[in-house]
C-alpha cells in the first residue's frame, strides 16, 4: 500500500505544496494536515514544511509550536513516527524540544537563496537511509534564520552520537556551528533540515534531483517496517 | 446626540454652512476642480467628500495628466482574442490555454521607497499582489525593476540595502519566487530611486472576477488588516493637520505591511473565489476605501450604504475622513449575496481573517456613508472614480536635446589594442550596471511554488503553470532610460525590442506587454513631451510587433527641484511556452557547441554602457530600432528552441557582445574560444549595442539545421567561435585571454565592496561561543540552559 506522508498546513506556510508535490514523486501519498485539527488520519509520517508559519512573530517556529497539531505530532514522533520539518519546520521542531538547539538569524543579517553543497554525515535516519555515508548531495537553502546554535555539551553529544545529519560544504550560508545542516534525534524517526529537499526533485526546476532521496528514504523505512 | 457627534461635518451640516472656507488647494485640489465638485453636489463638500475628491482626482488616481496620451495603447493596440481584461482592470488579463489564463501588471512604489525604503519597497510588493488577487488568480512570480543613484553615493548605500530587504522580506513572506527585474543605478536616481513591482498571476478562464458592485440589497465586506493612520496621504497631499492645525501631528504616509495578513488574504480569497462566494472583489491600495467604494459602485452603475463605524479600526481616534482615506495594507472589498455571507465569513474566520459586513448595494445610485448615524458622504460615485478631471498639458522638447543628440559617442577615444580591450571588458564587466547581482537576488527565494524552470540573472524569468501539460510563460521587464534621454519615443521602444527579445530568448513566444512609466512633474512641458513620445513610441511599437499593451502604471514627479530622472518607461513583456521543457538557459554548457552570433552589427555606441563606464558620457543618438528584425529574430529563437537547435541564447544589450560572453561563459563556468567578424572592428564587434541580436550556442550536428533556418527566415548569422569546458577562459582570437577566475573576480566583486561582503566561506570552524551566553564562567560543571534541552540525552 502507499504510504500516506502528512503535511501540515500551518497559516503562513509556503512550501506546504512543494512538500506534498516531492512526497508524490517519491511515490507516497501527501496528505494535508491542518494546524488547528489534532486528528493525524492515520499518517504513517508528517512533514512540516517551510515558510513563515504565524508570520514567525515572537520567534520563528515559536507559535506554532503550540498548535493543536504539533500536540499530536509530539506525541507520535515518541512513538516512532517519522517526522521530517524543514527550515521553518526545523525551527518549530526545535521550539517543540522533538531536537535540541535553535536556529537563529543568519550570521550575516541578509535572508540568503542559494544552491547549497550538503554532506550527508548519517545515513541510517528514516529520512536519509537512501543515501551514502559521506555523499555529496546539492540542495537549495533559503532562509533568514538558518544559524544553528546549541550550547558545547549538546554539540559535543550530536557529534558524539552521530546526530548530525548533514553538513554544509563549500561554504556556510548562515554561520551554523560545527557547518550544521540538519540534526536527528537520539532515535533517527525526528530530522530536522534547514536546506529545502523539496526543492531539488526535478531536473527543470531543481539545481540537483538529490532532494528525492530525502522522500524515497522515508518510504523505504516504512517499506521495511511492515 | 453627544457635542462629541459635531466634531465631524455631515451632508446637512454642509447645507447649513455653504460659504465656509475649505482648504481645496491644501489637498491639491485647483479652484476650478473645487468648483466643478460643488457643482456636482449643488452644495459645498463635507469634510469627508472633500478629502475623497482630492484623492480620487489626484495625478496618482486619476491619470488627469496622461489619460490623453494613455488612450493610444487602446487605440493602436492589435486586437487579440486572448484579452479578457484590459486597462482599466486591476490587471490586464491574457488567456494562454483553453482553460487558463495569466494577469500581469507592473508598478511604482518610488516615493516611499525613498522615505522609507524597506516599508515602502515591501508595500509596493504587496500592493502589485493584491491587484493579480483582485482579477481571481494565486499569484505566481514577482519581480521588481529597481534604480538606485550612483552606486557609490552616501545615499545608495542606505536605500539599496533597505528596497532590496524589503522586497526580499514581503515577497518571501508570501511564497511567491522572484525570478528577475533589474539593479540600475545612475546618478539621476539619487534622491528618486525607482521601486518598480511586477506581480504574475494564473487563473482557470472561468474564476476569472470583476470588480462590479452589482445587485442591490448585495453586502459590501470588508477583508483582512484592520484599518489604521497610515498611509493617509499616500496618494495625494492629504494629511491630518490640513483639516486642523492644533489636531495631531501628520503621521507618516509611507504604509507599514505585514506580509503574514496578506498570505492569509491570499488563501481565504481563492477559497473565496474557488466556492463561488462573491460577486465581486476590488483590492484596497492607493486612495484605500475611498478608491474601492466608489470604483466598485460606478463600475456596476449601483449605488452603496455605507456604516462607516462598521469597519475595524486600529485607532479608535480616527475621523471619518481618515477612516475613508487611510492605506493600511493588506485589505481587499467583497460585493456578497446575503444568503452566501455567512460562508464568507466563516472562510475568513478558518484562515484567521477579519471579515466584516459594513454596508449595502443599493439601486439610488449614490455611494451614501454615515458615522455615528449621520450621514457625511453623499455622492455619485461616477463622478469620483471616472469623471476626474482630464488635462492636454503644454509639452515642449526638451531644450539641451538638439545638443545632447549632436554629441555622438562614436567619436570618443576608444580601446585600439587587445590589452585596452580586454581592460576595458573587465572594467565594464565589474561596472555596477553590468557586475554580478547575486548580492541582491540572495535574498530573494526563487524556489517556493516548485514551477521556477528559470530565474535571474537569465534572460526571462519562466514559470511552469500547468505541471501536467508543461505549459509555461516566460517575463522579461526591461528599460534604458538613457536611451529614453536622448529619444524618449525610441526609447521606449528599444525597453519594448529588449524585453520582447529576453522572452523569446528564453524560447517563448511573446503575448503582451505591460508598463510602468516613470517620469519627472507633469506640469514642466518638457517631461510632458518626454512622456508623450514614450506613450507613442510604446503604443506604435506594441502596434508593430503584433502585441498589446494590457495594462500598467503611471508614476510622475519623479524629480528632486526642477532635477528631473531620465524618462523611465519600463516594459514587461509576458510570453508563452507550450512546454518548459524546450526552455532556453543563458550559458554555455556543451563542450564544443558552435557559438553563433545572430543579427548584424553597426558601430552603435552613443548612450551605451561602454560611453558611460569610460568616458562618463551620455549624449547621441540610441541604437536604431528594428522591430521587423526583431520578430525575425524572436521567431527564429522560439522555433530553434521547440527544435533543439540551442543549448544557449542570450540576447544582446548593455555592454553588447563582451558582456553576453561574459554573462555566457560564466554561468555554468564554460570557456568560449572566440574569433570576431573580420569585416567588423574589434572594438565595434565586442561593444557596440546595435539591437536585434543574441548569443547562441548550438550543439554538434544541429548547426546545418539551425543555419538553414536562420537563412529561410532571412536572418544573418556568424559563426564565431566555440565553447570550451576545459580551458576555462574566454579568448578573443588575435586579441587577448582572460581566465575565467579573473574575469568571475572583477564580475562578483563590485556589489559587495559597495554594500557589504557577505561571507560565503564557512567561518573556519567557530568556537561555539554561545557557551559564554548561556552559561556562567563560573562553575566550570553547568547543566545546559532549559533552551537547549534535548528530550533525548
Amino acid at each position: 500500500m502507499t504510504a500516506r506522508i502528512g503535511v501540515v498546513t500551518f497559516p503562513g506556510s509556503l512550501d506546504d505544496r512543494d512538500a506534498a508535490r516531492a512526497v508524490q514523486l517519491a511515490g507516497g501519498a501527501p496528505i494535508p494536515l491542518w494546524h488547528a485539527d489534532a486528528e493525524l488520519y492515520g499518517v504513517d509520517a508528517v512533514v512540516l514544511p517551510g515558510g513563515f508559519s504565524y508570520g514567525d512573530y515572537l520567534r520563528a517556529g515559536a507559535i506554532a509550536r503550540f498548535s493543536a497539531v504539533m500536540e499530536s505530532i509530539v506525541k507520535a514522533a515518541g512513538d516512532g513516527l517519522p517526522v521530517l520539518g524543514i527550515c521553518n519546520g526545523f525551527q518549530v521542531l526545535c521550539e517543540a524540544h522533538l531536537l535540541p538547539g535553535a536556529l537563529t538569524r543568519n550570521q550575516h543579517l541578509h535572508f540568503r537563496n542559494r544552491d547549497q553543497g550538503l554532506r550527508i554525515e548519517n545515513a541510517s535516519t528514516a529520512w536519509t537511509n537512501g543515501f551514502q555515508s559521506r555523499q555529496e548531495v546539492v540542495i537549495p537553502v533559503k532562509n533568514g534564520e538558518g544559524c544553528y546554535m546549541a550550547d558545547r555539551r549538546t554539540l559535543d553529544g550530536l557529534e558524539a552520537e552521530g546526530r548530525i545529519v548533514a553538513r554544509y560544504i563549500r561554504g556556510n550560508p548562515n554561520g551554523s556551528l560545527h557547518d550544521i545542516a540538519a540534526i536527528t534525534n537520539a532515535a533517527g524517526n525526528v530530522v530536522g533540515i534547514m536546506p529545502h529537499p523539496e526543492h531539488a526533485v526535478e531536473v527543470l526546476t531543481g539545481p540537483s534531483i538529490d532532494g528525492l532521496g530525502i522522500f524515497t528514504s522515508v518510504l523505504a523505512h516504512l517499506g521495511a517496517r511492515v | 446626540m453627544t457635542a462629541t457627534t459635531h466634531e465631524f461635518d455631515t451632508v446637512e451640516q454642509a447645507g447649513k454652512t455653504p460659504d465656509e472656507e475649505q482648504p481645496y488647494e491644501e489637498l491639491g485640489l485647483r479652484e476650478d476642480e473645487y468648483r466643478r465638485i460643488r457643482q456636482i453636489l449643488g452644495r459645498r463638500p463635507t469634510t469627508s467628500e472633500l478629502a475623497m475628491y482630492s484623492i480620487m482626482w489626484s495625478e496618482h488616481c486619476s491619470y488627469k495628466s496622461s489619460k490623453v496620451h494613455l488612450r493610444q495603447f487602446g487605440e493602436k493596440a492589435p486586437k487579440s482574442e486572448l484579452m479578457l481584461a484590459g486597462i482599466g482592470e486591476n490587471a490586464g488579463v491574457v488567456r494562454v490555454s483553453e482553460d487558463i489564463a495569466v494577469t500581469f501588471k507592473v508598478e511604482s512604489h518610488n516615493h516611499p521607497s525613498f522615505v522609507e525604503p524597506y516599508q515602502g519597497a515591501a508595500t509596493g510588493v504587496g500592493g502589485i499582489v493584491r491587484d493579480i488577487l483582485a482579477m481571481g488568480a494565486r499569484p505566481v512570480a514577482v519581480m521588481d525593476p529597481l534604480r538606485f543613484g550612483a552606486a557609490d553615493h552616501e545615499d545608495t548605500k542606505r536605500v539599496l540595502p533597505g528596497v532590496v530587504a524589503g522586497v526580499g522580506g514581503y515577497g518571501n513572506c508570501l511564497g511567491l519566487p522572484n525570478i528577475g527585474g533589474e539593479v540600475v543605478f545612475d546618478p539621476c536616481y539619487q534622491g528618486n530611486p525607482l521601486v518598480n513591482a511586477l506581480c504574475v498571476g494564473v487563473l482557470p478562464v472561468n474564476r476569472l472576477q470583476n470588480k462590479e458592485a452589482h445587485g442591490p440589497g448585495n453586502i459590501v465586506v470588508l477583508l483582512g488588516a484592520k484599518t489604521g493612520r497610515d498611509g493617509i496621504g499616500g496618494v495625494s497631499v492629504l494629511a491630518s493637520a490640513t483639516f486642523d492645525s492644533d489636531g495631531p501631528a501628520r503621521r507618516p504616509s509611507v504604509q507599514v505591511g505585514d506580509p503574514f495578513i496578506e498570505k492569509l488574504l491570499i488563501e481565504s480569497c481563492l477559497e473565496l473565489y474557488e466556492r463561488d462566494l462573491i460577486v465581486g472583489v476590488q483590492d484596497l491600495g492607493g486612495a484605500g476605501l475611498t478608491c474601492a467604494l466608489t470604483e466598485t459602485s460606478a463600475a456596476a452603475g449601483t449605488g452603496m450604504d455605507v456604516d462607516l463605524n462598521l469597519v475595524p479600526l486600529r485607532e479608535a481616534s480616527m475621523d471619518p475622513q481618515e477612516v475613508l482615506a487611510s492605506e493600511s495594507q493588506e485589505r481587499m472589498l467583497l460585493i456578497v449575496d446575503p444568503a452566501k455571507l455567512d460562508e464568507v465569513l466563516h472562510v475568513a474566520e478558518r484562515w484567521g481573517v477579519i471579515a466584516t459586513a459594513i454596508g449595502q448595494v443599493t439601486d439610488t445610485g449614490r455611494l451614501v456613508i454615515t458615522w455615528h448615524g449621520e450621514t457625511v458622504v453623499d455622492v455619485p460615485p461616477g463622478s469620483l472614480a471616472d469623471d476626474g478631471p482630464i488635462y492636454a498639458r503644454p509639452m515642449r522638447e526638451p531644450a539641451d536635446l538638439i545638443l545632447l543628440q549632436a554629441d555622438r559617442a562614436e567619436t570618443l577615444p576608444r580601446p585600439r589594442t587587445g590589452v585596452e580591450l580586454r581592460e576595458t571588458l573587465l572594467r565594464l564587466a565589474a561596472s555596477p550596471n553590468l557586475c554580478d547581482k547575486s548580492w541582491v537576488t540572495e535574498q530573494y527565494d526563487r524556489y517556493v511554488q516548485g514551477n521556477t524552470i528559470l530565474a535571474q540573472p537569465e534572460n526571462s524569468g519562466v514559470i511552469r503553470i500547468d505541471e501536467q501539460t508543461g505549459l509555461g510563460i516566460a517575463l522579461s521587464v526591461d528599460g534604458n532610460a538613457r536611451f529614453a534621454r536622448l529619444d524618449p519615443y525610441n526609447g521606449a521602444k528599444l525597453a519594448l525590442a529588449e524585453a520582447y527579445r529576453n522572452v523569446a530568448a528564453a524560447g517563448a513566444t511573446p503575448l503582451a506587454v505591460t508598463n510602468c512609466l516613470n517620469f519627472g512633474s507633469p506640469e514642466d512641458p518638457q517631461v510632458m513631451w518626454q512622456f508623450a513620445e514614450a506613450v507613442r513610441g510604446l503604443a506604435d511599437g506594441c502596434a508593430e510587433l503584433g502585441i498589446p499593451v494590457t495594462g500598467g502604471n503611471v508614476s510622475f514627479y519623479n524629480s528632486t527641484g526642477s532635477q528631473a530622472i531620465h524618462p523611465t518607461p519600463v516594459v514587461g513583456v509576458l510570453g508563452v511556452m507550450g512546454n518548459v521543457g524546450s526552455r532556453v538557459p543563458m550559458g554555455f554548457g556543451g563542450d564544443s557547441d558552435l557559438i553563433m552570433l545572430l543579427g548584424e552589427t553597426t558601430e552603435e555606441l552613443s548612450g551605451s554602457e561602454w560611453a558611460w563606464v569610460t568616458h562618463q558620457h551620455l549624449g547621441g543618438r540610441p541604437p536604431r530600432v528594428n522591430l521587423t528584425r526583431e520578430r525575425i529574430l524572436a521567431s527564429v529563437l522560439t522555433e530553434a528552441g521547440e527544435r533543439g537547435h540551442l543549448s544557449s541564447a542570450h540576447d544582446l544589450s548593455d555592454g553588447g557582445l563582451a558582456q553576453a560572453l561574459v554573462e555566457a561563459t560564466l554561468r555554468y563556468d564554460h570557456g568560449a574560444n572566440i574569433t570576431l567578424p573580420e569585416d567588423l572592428n574589434p572594438f565595434v564587434a565586442l561593444f557596440s549595442e546595435s539591437t536585434a541580436r543574441a548569443l547562441v550556442s548550438v550543439p554538434r550536428g544541429h548547426e546545418k539545421a539551425f543555419v538553414t533556418l536562420c537563412a529561410q527566415h532571412g536572418l544573418p548569422v556568424t559563426v564565431i567561435g566555440s565553447v570550451d569546458g576545459r580551458s576555462r577562459a574566454l579568448d578573443v582570437r588575435g586579441q587577448f585571454t582572460i581566465s575565467l577566475d579573473e574575469l568571475r573576480a572583477a564580475w562578483t566583486g563590485t556589489l559587495p565592496a559597495l554594500f557589504g561582503e557577505v561571507s560565503t566561506e564557512a567561518p573556519a570552524y567557530v568556537p561555539p561561543t554561545v557557551d559564554t551566553f548561556f552559561e556562567p564562567v563560573e562553575p566550570p560543571e553547568v547543566p545546559a540552559s532549559p533552551g537547549d534541552t534535548d528530550p533525548d540525552a
